[in-house]
């Protein structure tokens, strides 16, 4: 913080000599303009970050607890708790786990085989699609599915080819399952982006070091290469299910609002189909969402502080 | 293109980018000449995933009702109803975007990086909130909480853009700050005689400007693909019009757009990336130089 004498020119030009007492509390004054100046800087930022943000959460949580007249209440909480509020939680929920679970073990065997090649080109190639595909969510993929897997769909047609029909197997691209083989396209990159360092930071001495002892591939992975990995696999894979459980617009428009997820359910109450007394339970939604995802930022950052322990 | 839709993902680009270019180099070259058949198979596959949605997206822009190759549904986009109100709304709110991105985020990253560097642990934190807390959540309480006047108006999604383009344009900003060497520039130019202002503007934005192109960059992709608060504010921006439109007009003028938006998410992204290794390589010039 040396430079910030600097910041008041002139500060040390007034002579300490005149003692009366006017310039003495200018001196103060200046001095408790310098002391603050790193407040009065950053205030922009964080009054708009509270107006933003800050005002936002309040009012869920707020309304969470108070009833469309205005009085305190568990009744939103309540109702939340059980019937379709409940089961949009366990679909989010579930949603969550397996577009966790399935591109996180995927991911790591695709960044595992991107990385080991020995093509420059392919990594570069791979490194770029990942960063951009991991990005490509949203309504656009939407489309493009309904064009791949949809009842007229290229890939739909390529299966009744030969002699798969996906209808007859159960899969919808509108239902569960067809959100999460959608989730799983920008899930995967997304694991590739995060577990790629990790991999980067099993050394090939660790390797040689269990060979010479006369450890096998298994025997390596078992006991240095998957404990090594296992701490930056389990942060990815929370960071995965923060992402699918939370979004909104891919399952919105590929459902067209029709499946029993929470943040869908949410949009409902926002689009107006709301019963008479029931304003509130939107937030009341929110709020539960909140819970989670603030649990799952929680446990991702504890994870993360593990995984980084390999990474230096 | 909504990149908030993987709520980390862009995020983690702006963190994992240069690692990944660093580490990848790390592989050992002795190891694995032999013939992987489990690499062929997780690349064909993985591979086929992600091509095969893109080809069926191209098929359907490029075809005509009678199944042959034709320009029409890209012909038929600019004169669809709507598109042109849909398209001048998303920029309208871009550019405003950007802008109030800009100021309130470049010099609040300066001074803090200048200045008062403890205080960065703040502004990680506070940053990396739009991620914890979603846009659904974010937009119910908006919607609960702020006045009629606000609510009336577009911009209120350009002010809520900016909180949600805050993790990548922050990681962008203090990537590129930490990659040049900013006390001794800063020295240098106040030697030289130059104020703040000059400092700034003649010195800092010039040094850092690969990473304010791609915040900006990042938070167009943003503005262009955000749907969750356009729909729900009820704002027919562009991904708004692509959901509502007839599809009984023309479906395919839906993959059609849709394939516009994925390509120009791809050409913006590309231009991040390639930033970003700029940056990394110079910063690694820099440590070696040093």
């Amino acid at each position: 913080m040396s430079s910030s004498e600097a910041a008041v020119p002139g500060s040390g030009a007034i002579a300490p000599g005149p003692g009366t007492a006017a310039p003495s509390r200018q001196r103060r004054f200046r001095r408790f303009l310098r002391r603050s100046e790193p407040v009065f800087a950053i205030t922009p930022f964080v009054v708009y970050a509270f107006l933003g943000m800050g005002i936002p959460a309040i009012a869920v949580i707020y309304e969470a607890f108070h009833s469309d007249s205005g009085r305190w209440t568990m009744g939103n909480i309540n109702l939340v708790l059980h019937g379709v509020f409940l089961t949009g939680f366990e679909n989010s929920i579930k949603l969550g786990l397996l577009s966790a679970l399935i591109p996180g073990v995927l991911g790591v065997f695709l960044a595992y085989a991107i990385q080991t090649s020995h093509s420059t080109v392919l990594r570069r190639l791979c490194a770029t699609a990942s960063g951009v595909l991991a990005n490509f969510g949203g309504i656009n993929l939407t489309f493009i599915f309904l064009a791949t897997l949809g009842s007229a769909g290229v890939l739909t047609f390529w299966l009744h080819d030969v002699g798969i029909n996906l209808a007859s197997i159960g899969f919808n691209i509108t239902t569960f399952s067809g959100v999460l083989v959608v989730y799983l396209y920008f899930q995967l990159p997304l694991m590739v982006l995060v577990i790629t360092p990790a991999l980067g930071g099993l050394r090939a001495n660790w390797r040689e070091a269990a060979e010479n002892m006369g450890a096998s591939s298994w025997s390596y992975w078992r006991y240095v290469g998957v404990p090594v990995l296992l701490p930056s696999i389990l942060g990815g894979m929370l960071l995965l299910f923060g992402s699918a459980f939370a979004a909104y617009a891919t399952a919105e428009s590929l459902t067209l609002g029709l499946i029993a997820l929470s943040p869908i359910q949410i949009g409902n109450f926002l689009n107006g189909n709301v019963i008479a007394g029931q304003t509130h339970v939107g937030d009341a939604i929110a709020f539960g969402m909140l819970i989670i995802l603030s649990i799952t930022m929680i446990l991702y950052s504890l994870v993360r502080r593990r995984a980084s322990k390999w990474l230096r | 293109m909504a990149p908030l839709e993987g709520s980390g993902s862009l995020y983690e680009v702006a963190q994992s980018e240069n690692q990944y270019v660093e580490t990848a180099s790390t592989g050992s070259a002795r190891r694995g000449r032999k013939f992987r058949w489990w690499r062929l198979v997780v690349l064909g596959l993985a591979g086929a995933y992600f091509l095969i949605p893109i080809y069926a997206g191209l098929k359907f822009s490029f075809e005509n009702v009678a199944g042959h190759f034709s320009f029409q549904a890209f012909r038929n986009l600019p004169s669809a109803p709507g598109f042109t109100a849909a398209l001048s709304l998303s920029l309208k709110l871009a550019l405003v975007t950007v802008v109030a991105s800009t100021v309130l985020m470049v010099p609040t990253s300066i001074y803090v990086h200048v200045r008062v560097p403890r205080l960065r642990r703040i502004l990680d934190v506070v940053t990396v909130l739009p991620i914890v807390i979603p846009p659904i959540v974010l937009i119910i309480g908006v919607l609960g909480a702020f006045p009629l006047w606000a609510k009336s108006s577009p911009y209120l999604l350009s002010f809520m853009y900016v909180i949600l383009a805050m993790p990548f344009v922050y990681r962008s900003l203090d990537a590129g700050l930490g990659a040049i060497d900013l006390k001794t520039l800063t020295e240098a130019s106040r030697s030289l005689g130059g104020n703040w202002i000059k400092t700034l503007w003649r010195v800092i934005l010039p040094n850092i400007r690969p990473a304010l192109l791609s915040a900006t960059v990042l938070t167009l992709a943003l503005v262009f693909g955000e749907y969750t608060m356009a729909s729900l504010d009820l704002w027919q921006t562009i991904p708004v019009w692509i959901v509502q439109f007839q599809v009984s007009s023309d479906g395919n003028i839906q993959v059609a757009a849709s394939m516009l938006g994925l390509v120009g998410t791809w050409i913006l992204l590309i231009i991040v990336v390639s930033l970003d290794r700029s940056q990394s390589r110079r910063s690694r010039r820099k440590l070696g130089a040093s």
